[in-house]
């Protein structure tokens, strides 16, 4: 594992002499402290304004869980069939907000675009987890099921029970992300939060932002309370008939898209300069240009990400390394533990996203914005996450009385094989985070796709983005071979 | 060869098993050989013999020689612990019903089920715990709602594999007595020989898939068990 993680931090420290983390702006600081006066005195004034976004930013997570939920369910019943697995790999390889980009031009900046955004690539995600899930739970309740039963009652009886409590808090969780996803939607258009959000860090309305922020934790750290799993129905039925008045489909439009818009620009050439939009098929042109879009935006785009992502990799690893022994009951006396779990919180509840853009803000756009972003929002989760499996930890009575002994011979080799499995399977995550984050302006594919969408170039883009996809998949695929040869699991994190 | 008897016996009870020279193989690996035997209602039979003699296996052969006259009574890990004990002693009949009646019947208890499954509750004297998830219960108490789960399945036979192994010797005779009161032909597997020659008027050593010996406990004697399990 030393080796591992040795040659990841080899890695990052290599891509680090290719990436620009150069700070453009003239008065990089003095932003910096408007932006923290403003965040210590929030305008909570300003919230009465915006409150359908908030009702939107809830309704679109709801609604978007939920039919996540349910397609994800029946996916999972067929997940061994590896076409169903395939797509589902691809389908969550895509970000929310390159869902969005790619519903926005069938739907327009409508609600059903919000929704969909969340709802596909959780399908996908929720079929993953819930097959999983089926797969490791405890089968010995199916032999006393009578054999002649039918595969529904089975299934009701000798399964659903087992993996109730394990679904239903992984869809809890999924359900925060799903808010996460939908505050940041705004930030492309869509009427929630982020929307409010970026227009007031643009505008220089700090309070106003702070005052969006803190009610934004409010709304999370309540969860529980306004989204109880046993009523869950009542608020999913109050956000589709809250969006139903907006909600726009047209089989046109999803025709046109599919047939038509996203087709290789050579196809659509002859009959664009006709004016017949006829639909040619010269074959040796597409393949031409398809090459000419992975060579002047793809690759430079796939080399970007990968350089954010490493070095992004390595900080989390290192920066929740030196973090989790603040948390940790072995290390540190009751209330500072009790002030680093709140920044944690604070910390892992702003998504990337948001934290990003507020970096671009202060120092221009380059990889130094991002690589902060992830690596602190990730970290934070990872530092949580370890600082509860080390107060797990049982110690001795002759255990090394001086911290740092404690540390090195005693927690940290009990809880790395958890961390580094965990960081591993936020690699993906990271990847995908990476990728978005070129809308803020930094090289990476999501700027290649973003600068497409902005030209109406539909069919660069679903290129564009199925390299991301592929790229994604190929990172996952790595992290599981990694996480199997060094016999490594998240398990006791996920169960705890 | 044995001349073959006639179907009925001299009680007049029917004759539930017969088994003529029966072998069972698993992946070439002779499980039963050469199995001889024949059962009668009522009568309640012990199988012993240490692990791998074929106890598991002769007791599935019988279930499938005639599934619908049986109903197995399954260790506790089979029950579901999340599920209360009246829907696991229903799952007993979930091959029953329409898979809409058993979804309606998991979210809310269907009066006329609860009327059949309240009195073996009562025999089972946990008529209290009917709301109770089994998962909450003490491995006796598990025991016996799989019993229950037996009972309520119905049939002329219970087979029961080690039903008692797992749960400490007290309540292990509770649950024995139990299935014994139930008054139907009862076949089980029993890893205690002291419980077989209680609670059993029959004990079939089985060593290495073959009988070793088949008669009342009265006719066993101490030698004859140390044989089976030390020999074997």
């Amino acid at each position: 594992m030393l080796k591992t993680s040795l040659i990841f931090i080899g890695l990052a420290l290599a891509a680090l002499c290719f990436a620009d983390l150069a700070i453009t702006t003239l008065h990089p600081w003095m932003e910096l402290g408007r932006m923290l006066r403003g965040m210590a005195t929030p305008d909570f004034m300003a919230l009465l304004g915006i409150w359908r976004a908030f009702v939107n930013t809830v309704a679109f997570a709801l609604c978007g869980t939920f039919l996540g939920v349910a397609a994800g369910l029946v996916l999972a019943f067929f997940f061994e069939y590896t076409p169903v697995r395939l797509m589902c790999a691809f389908i969550r390889a895509i970000h929310e907000i390159f869902w969005a980009f790619i519903i926005l031009p069938i739907v327009g900046l409508t609600p059903t675009c919000g929704v969909l955004a969340i709802a596909i690539p959780y399908a996908g995600i929720f079929a993953k987890v819930y097959a999983e899930i089926r797969q490791e739970s405890d089968q010995r309740p199916l032999q006393g099921i009578p054999a002649a039963s039918s595969a529904m009652s089975r299934f009701l009886y000798g399964s659903l029970p087992v993996v109730y409590q394990d679904m239903k808090h992984y869809t809890a969780y999924r359900f925060e992300c799903a808010l996460r996803s939908s505050a940041v939607l705004g930030f492309i258009g869509l009427p929630t939060l982020g929307f409010h959000l970026e227009t007031a860090f643009r505008e220089g309305h700090y309070t106003k932002a702070a005052a969006i922020l803190c009610a934004f934790y409010l709304l999370i750290a309540s969860i529980k309370y306004w989204a109880k799993p046993r009523f869950i129905l009542i608020p999913i039925v109050f956000a589709f008939l809250f969006l139903s008045k907006e909600i726009y489909f047209s089989i046109d439009n999803v025709r046109r898209f599919f047939t038509y818009d996203i087709l290789p620009w050579p196809m659509r050439r002859q009959g664009m300069l006709d004016g017949t939009r006829a639909v040619a098929y010269p074959w040796k042109d597409v393949g031409a240009w398809v090459l000419t879009v992975f060579q002047q935006e793809g690759l430079e785009g796939v080399w970007n990400t990968v350089i954010l992502t490493q070095i992004a990799l390595a900080l989390t690893g290192v920066l929740a390394v030196v973090s989790f022994p603040l948390a940790c009951a072995h290390f540190m006396g009751r209330i500072s533990r009790q002030i680093v779990h709140w920044i944690l919180i604070v910390v892992r509840t702003t998504p990337e996203y948001i934290l990003a853009y507020v970096f671009v803000q202060l120092w221009g756009p380059s990889m130094l914005p991002a690589v902060l972003a992830i690596a602190l929002h990730n970290g934070a989760i990872l530092s949580y996450l370890s600082s509860q499996n080390a107060d797990l930890v049982e110690l001795r009575v002759d255990a090394p009385k001086k911290r740092n002994n404690r540390y090195l011979y005693e927690i940290l080799p009990r809880v790395y094989g958890q961390f580094l499995a965990f960081l591993f399977y936020r690699w993906e995550v990271m990847m995908r985070e990476s990728a978005i984050l070129g809308i803020l302006g930094i090289y990476t594919l999501g700027f290649f796709i973003d600068s497409a969408f902005a030209d109406h170039k539909l069919d660069k883009a679903i290129i564009l983005i199925l390299i991301t996809a592929v790229l994604n998949m190929g990172i996952d695929t790595v992290s599981q071979v990694i996480r199997r040869r060094l016999k490594i699991s998240t398990k006791l994190v996920t169960s705890t | 060869m044995k001349p073959v008897t006639p179907i009925r016996n001299i009680k007049g009870t029917d004759c539930l098993f017969e088994l003529q020279h029966v072998n069972v193989s698993y992946a070439q690996n002779p499980a039963l050989q050469d199995i001889t035997l024949r059962i009668q209602e009522g009568e309640t039979v012990a199988v012993i013999g240490p692990s791998g003699a074929g106890k598991s296996t002769l007791l599935n052969k019988l279930y499938e020689m005639r599934p619908d006259d049986c109903a197995f009574v399954h260790q506790q890990y089979a029950l579901v612990p999340q599920l209360s004990v009246f829907h696991n002693i229903y799952i007993g009949q979930l091959d029953r019903r329409t898979a809409w009646y058993n979804l309606l019947n998991l979210i809310r208890p269907r009066k006329p089920v609860v009327d059949e499954v309240m009195p073996i509750l009562d025999t089972l004297g946990m008529s209290e715990k009917i709301s109770a998830k089994v998962g909450a219960l003490s491995g006796g108490q598990q025991q016996r709602v799989a019993v229950g789960r037996a009972m309520y399945r119905g049939g002329k036979v219970l087979l029961a594999d080690e039903p008692v192994s797992s749960i400490d010797p007290l309540q292990g005779e509770a649950v024995l007595d139990l299935i014994v009161d139930t008054g139907k032909t009862v076949i089980m597997a029993l890893h205690s020989v002291t419980f077989a020659r209680r609670f059993a008027e029959r004990i079939i050593g089985l060593c290495a898939g073959r009988i070793r010996f088949d008669s009342p406990p009265s006719q066993l004697t101490q030698e004859d068990i140390d044989e089976l399990y030390l020999t074997c």
